[in-house]
């Protein structure tokens, strides 16, 4: 039998996992920065999947290809601890290919703003406040999505898999890292965020770590504003501010705390784009059931929606880069941005509405 | 009996939501297939004053929760 426990005591037994969690990655993010990483980058999973369009050639972006052991890392972490903890199952077929059009808008989404969910809390961290004009419209994000999950919205039922069904991303993960060593096969950065990277064996231990506690705690940027619109439930909520305290100590210890709007390390300062690519990601995160490190576990765990959604993601992020939507420190793309975003939303819209059965 | 399984999050915790806020019934079972949901509807149904019982049976989850 479970019963609420009250109090302080009561609160650390129900949330030290995931404030654990929390701190663990924002200490992991400084780090990783302090390695080579960009800064306020040491962890971004929509510029990490990014980089690994670029190092597969999808796009031709000659400053952000490289193949990212962070990817790798999580998804192993992920992986091998819900094997140990018997947690591992495959499973599949929830409207898989809504999945992937949903991470292709999520990637634009992040693209135009310069980062995934964890890495805006990373920049919010940092003292970037163009990241709270994000956070503002990844909550609104958030909170338009909730309307069609209270009316009933479903990608419908995921159904057991074979085993290989669910080992074989993971698999082809850790085959693509290790052709990614051999030099000049895939192609690499030599300037811009790309160029910049860990050692790769540090960001490969580092995020197996992440991951591995990430599956644990089920770690959600999207799922804990989520669960305080929906349960006034703030447990997930609490590890995002852990990472914030994790990253905002780990800066001030490493001298890396910037406060302001201009000259943050690559962002830009266009607010109304900032806000609409996060409320974008924050609306597609919802209908997807998690943000883009969430989909990265789930994925390790055996799921292979996600592992479909994780390549929406990089097929997003090689449209983004094609044609122009994504941003850089200079400022928004050269594309039409906000016909795309508007596109984005009304795709959103439709999606919510064609998954919703009304229920009495 | 809410049958879960197979749904992404919130799905799980949100069907016992609405089961509660429509009959407040005094028991309510609930199958699921992953512990992130046992998590989830652990924490709502503490925050709504039930007591939760949790059986795995086969890699699926029978929730038992009762006021």
């Amino acid at each position: 039998m479970e019963t609420e426990k009250k109090g302080f005591a009561g609160f650390i037994k129900r949330n030290w996992l995931v404030i654990l969690t929390g701190l663990v990655t924002g200490a992991a993010a400084v780090v990783l920065s302090a390695l080579g990483n960009p800064a306020n980058m040491g962890f971004c999973i929509a510029c990490f999947e990014r980089d690994i369009a670029g190092a597969l050639k999808f796009h031709s972006a000659g400053v952000v290809q490289y193949f990212r052991p962070e990817i790798v890392g999580l998804v192993l972490g992920a992986c091998i601890m819900s094997l140990i903890k018997k947690e591992w199952k495959p499973q599949g077929g929830s409207s898989p290919f809504t999945r992937f059009v949903l991470g292709m808008l999520v990637m634009i989404g992040a693209l135009v703003f310069l980062g995934c969910p964890l890495r805006m809390v990373i920049r919010i961290g940092g003292g970037d406040v163009n990241a709270l004009v994000g956070l503002l419209g990844f909550v609104v994000g958030i909170v338009i999505g909730t309307f069609p999950l209270r009316f009933g919205f479903s990608l419908n039922r995921a159904y057991k898999q074979n085993a290989f069904e669910g080992l074989l991303f993971p698999i082809l993960l850790v085959v693509l890292f290790v052709l990614s060593l051999i030099p000049e096969l895939f192609a690499k950065s030599t300037e811009g965020p790309g160029g910049m990277h860990a050692p790769w064996y540090a960001a490969l231990l580092i995020a197996i770590v992440v991951g591995a506690l990430c599956q644990r705690s089920r770690l959600c940027m999207a799922g804990g504003v989520r669960d305080v619109v929906l349960f006034k439930d703030f447990h997930l909520i609490y590890g995002f501010l852990a990472i914030i305290v994790a990253v905002v100590i780990g800066n001030l210890i490493t001298k890396s705390f910037k406060f302001g709007i201009a000259d943050q390390p690559i962002a830009h300062t266009d607010g109304i784009f900032n806000f609409l690519g996060m409320a974008l990601v924050g609306w597609g995160s919802v209908l997807l059931g998690g943000c883009p490190l969430r989909q990265l576990i789930l994925a390790g765990e055996g799921n292979s929606d996600s592992a479909v959604t994780v390549f929406g993601f990089i097929a997003g992020a090689a449209v983004s880069h094609n044609f122009g939507l994504a941003s850089s420190a200079k400022g928004i793309g050269s594309g039409p941005v906000l016909w795309v975003l508007i596109a984005g939303f009304v795709i959103l819209a439709a999606l919510s509405v064609f998954n919703t059965k009304r229920r009495a | 009996m809410i049958d879960a399984r197979g749904l992404s999050c919130p799905m799980p915790v949100l069907m016992v939501q609405r089961e509660v806020k429509k009959n407040q019934p005094k028991t309510i079972e609930v199958l699921v297939d992953n512990m992130t949901a046992v998590g989830n509807i652990t924490r709502f149904a503490a925050s709504q004053h039930y007591t939760v019982k949790t059986e795995e049976i086969d890699g699926e989850y029978q929730m038992t929760l009762t006021k």
